[in-house]
């Protein structure tokens, strides 16, 4: 059974005074749970485009996009907030943590759009997932008094605190050293195995995209899947 | 339902997290806000002080609505019975039960003072008279109900009357000697009273009882024989303004009955029933100072309005990304307007409750008091509930409007591009 499912999708926006430009052309992709998925493309390539629909953020022009075997668009759109709130995590390049509010604060946002015990127990989980990723000790840190690296694991607890089911990383080690970023990889492996997670990365990096069992490369807006040979290939082209 | 109850909860965590990490500009923002409550609020209730002056300004001179006065004269000129026109307002007093009611004569009387004897102003009135147009006294009290019953006169005097005598202590009971003329023995009458004087009086004058006035003329003719006003009597009522109209046609009636020749005619005699009081004409009186008041009122609040508007698109604008941050964790687009909204409304409830708190500091101390009351309000009134709660009211409703705009601003927010912003 998929988890989210993209069958001859495309995306289509219309400039004020140009015609229609096709960002996204007839995309196929399936994501199982439990999988691990690369996608390196160009700037400018539609990997943000890409991201949006993942991510339910936005709706394709035409083609399918089901996640749960469910189509999205018979969602509502505060549906398919919610959906994404509880089975979605986002990881971004630039951590992207609420400025003000400690580690703790920040890994327990997801949690003021959940409901019921996970509402409630916000800080309990929070606490426990910064001890997860190594941070019990920073809870109350402000995020500009954390390291790259720690500011990452910070955002990859709050991308996992609800136990999402697919976790989208867009260029999670964009920001960080090449050590630094390589650990933060292995932490977000480590998790989304343990949990079961399907882990989406999208990146420029074929490091970090060699980590994935299965690649694609988006190139003006046509999604193919590659082989570790066409993945080296890409990134250096690429790079 | 339990959904909607964790997501107005947590819209409101949300609300003070940002009040608390954003508190110093949410501070200087907030300060317009209060200062416009503040002052919305203080107007609006100084406005009702103001309005009470006016009032009892106007109650003092022409009595509380609804007053009504009863004249009768012949239409040959010759005089009307007084004696049957006092019978006759007294059957009518004690007829419809009416607790206020005075006969007011206008007439002087002679009092010696240390620099000569002064032919001083006299108003004699029955006791409910003070009740009746508010009359403050700042030293000692009005004519008690038992009054009429003393021996000797009771005075209630000006200030300048009792300046005059040398400021006497009212407990030793100070007397002065009226009509008191040519060697002749006068009447010794006690001073019970002193009302204070508005700064263009500077001549003595006095309040005396009727019944009184009335004695001293059957044992002497102590009223000044060239006294243009002598003898002429009014007649005044003070009843609730839902039964006057009807009470006019009544009393009327009941006079011109009394009145009328033992042959059934009326023998030319006019009864005129009428009211003096501020309100006869039934428009609001104090319309235009309601107005002009409540005009800067809104003027002042739609300044702080727009002050806090404009700071609040500012900020939205540089929260895009952590709306954009919201939305992908699941925040729902409703739920980022009730959150932008709320916050928006927190803070100015806030600031209003501050502003009102302010205001009633301003309005009710003496200082203030003093200064719009200018010594004309005695009944000062209690800060107005109403422009309380339109003050609490107003900020509850600037914040909304503050916070619509960028709400909307808000939930338009493409996330992935806030993101990346």
């Amino acid at each position: 059974m998929s988890l989210l499912e993209l069958r001859d999708v495309t995306r289509t926006v219309i400039p004020p005074d140009q015609p229609a430009l096709t960002i996204l052309n007839g995309v196929d992709l399936t994501v199982e749970p439990g999988d691990r998925i690369s996608i390196v493309g160009r700037s400018g390539s539609g990997k943000s485009t890409l991201l949006n629909l993942l991510g339910l953020l936005d709706m394709p022009t035409s083609g399918l996009l089901t996640f749960d075997e469910r189509p999205v668009k018979s969602y509502s759109g505060a549906a398919r907030d919610r959906v994404r709130g509880a089975q979605i995590g986002f990881v971004f390049q630039q951590f992207n943590l609420l400025p003000g509010r400690t580690a703790l604060e920040n890994v327990a946002m997801p949690l003021l759009y959940a409901e019921g015990r996970a509402f409630w127990r916000r800080k309990r989980l929070a606490a426990e997932m910064l001890e997860e990723v190594g941070l019990g000790n920073r809870m109350d840190s402000m995020p500009d008094r954390l390291s790259g690296g720690e500011q990452q694991r910070v955002a990859i607890a709050r991308s996992l605190v609800r136990g999402p089911r697919l976790i989208l990383a867009d260029e999670p080690t964009g920001a960080l050293d090449l050590d630094t970023g390589s650990s933060v990889m292995q932490l977000i492996d480590d998790v989304a195995t343990r949990t079961g997670a399907a882990l989406v990365t999208i990146t420029h990096d074929p490091a970090i995209a060699s980590r994935a069992r299965d690649h694609f490369r988006l190139d003006r807006g046509v999604l193919t899947r590659v082989d570790e040979v066409e993945l080296a290939t890409a990134s250096e082209a690429l790079s | 339902m339990r959904r909607a109850f964790t997501s107005l909860v947590g819209a409101v965590i949300e609300a003070w997290q940002e009040l608390r990490v954003h508190r110093t500009r949410v501070l200087l923002s907030l300060i317009g806000v209060a200062v416009a409550v503040c002052s919305l609020t203080t107007v609006v209730a100084l406005g009702g002080i103001v309005q009470q002056a006016n009032e009892e300004l106007s109650e003092r001179q022409s009595g509380r609505p609804a007053s009504l006065y009863v004249s009768a004269y012949s239409n040959d000129g010759a005089p009307v019975d007084s004696s049957t026109m006092d019978a006759t307002w007294s059957e009518t007093l004690a007829r419809y039960d009416i607790d206020f009611g005075s006969r007011v004569m206008q007439t002087t009387q002679a009092v010696p003072f240390t620099t000569g004897v002064v032919q001083v102003q006299t108003q004699a009135v029955d006791q409910p008279y003070g009740e009746m147009h508010r009359v403050r006294l700042s030293e000692g009290a009005w004519f008690g109900p038992d009054d009429e019953d003393q021996l000797a006169p009771t005075l209630v005097v000006n200030q300048i009357f009792w300046e005059r005598l040398g400021s006497p202590d009212l407990r030793t009971h100070p007397t002065v000697e009226l009509g008191a003329q040519g060697g002749m023995p006068g009447t010794t009458a006690v001073i019970v009273g002193v009302y204070p004087v508005a700064s263009y009086e500077t001549e003595p004058a006095m309040f005396m009882l009727v019944d009184h006035l009335a004695a001293m003329k059957a044992a002497s003719s102590t009223v000044t024989v060239e006294d243009p006003y002598a003898g002429s009597t009014q007649y005044e009522m003070w009843v609730p303004p839902a039964i006057s109209e009807q009470l006019m046609e009544i009393v009327k009636r009941d006079f011109s009955s009394a009145l009328a020749t033992p042959g059934g005619g009326t023998g030319g005699i006019q009864v005129d029933v009428y009211r003096q009081d501020y309100a006869q004409y039934g428009d609001d009186p104090f319309l235009v100072t309601k107005l002009v008041v409540g005009g800067i009122a809104v003027l002042v609040l739609l300044l702080g309005a727009l002050g806090l508007v404009n700071i609040a698109l500012v900020t939205v604008k540089q929260r895009v990304r952590e709306i954009g941050i919201r939305r992908s964790f699941g925040a729902t687009a409703g739920r980022v307007f009730f959150a932008v909204m709320m916050e928006s409304v927190v803070a100015t409830i806030a600031a209003g409750a501050v502003g009102v708190i302010a205001a009633i500091l301003i309005v009710q101390n003496p200082f203030t008091m003093d200064l719009v009351g200018q010594g004309l309000v005695s009944d000062f009134p209690p800060f107005p509930a109403e422009a309380a709660l339109l003050g609490l009211l107003a900020a509850t409703v600037v914040g909304a409007l503050a916070g619509l705009l960028p709400a909307l601003v808000a939930v338009r927010v493409k996330v992935i591009d806030a993101i990346r912003y």
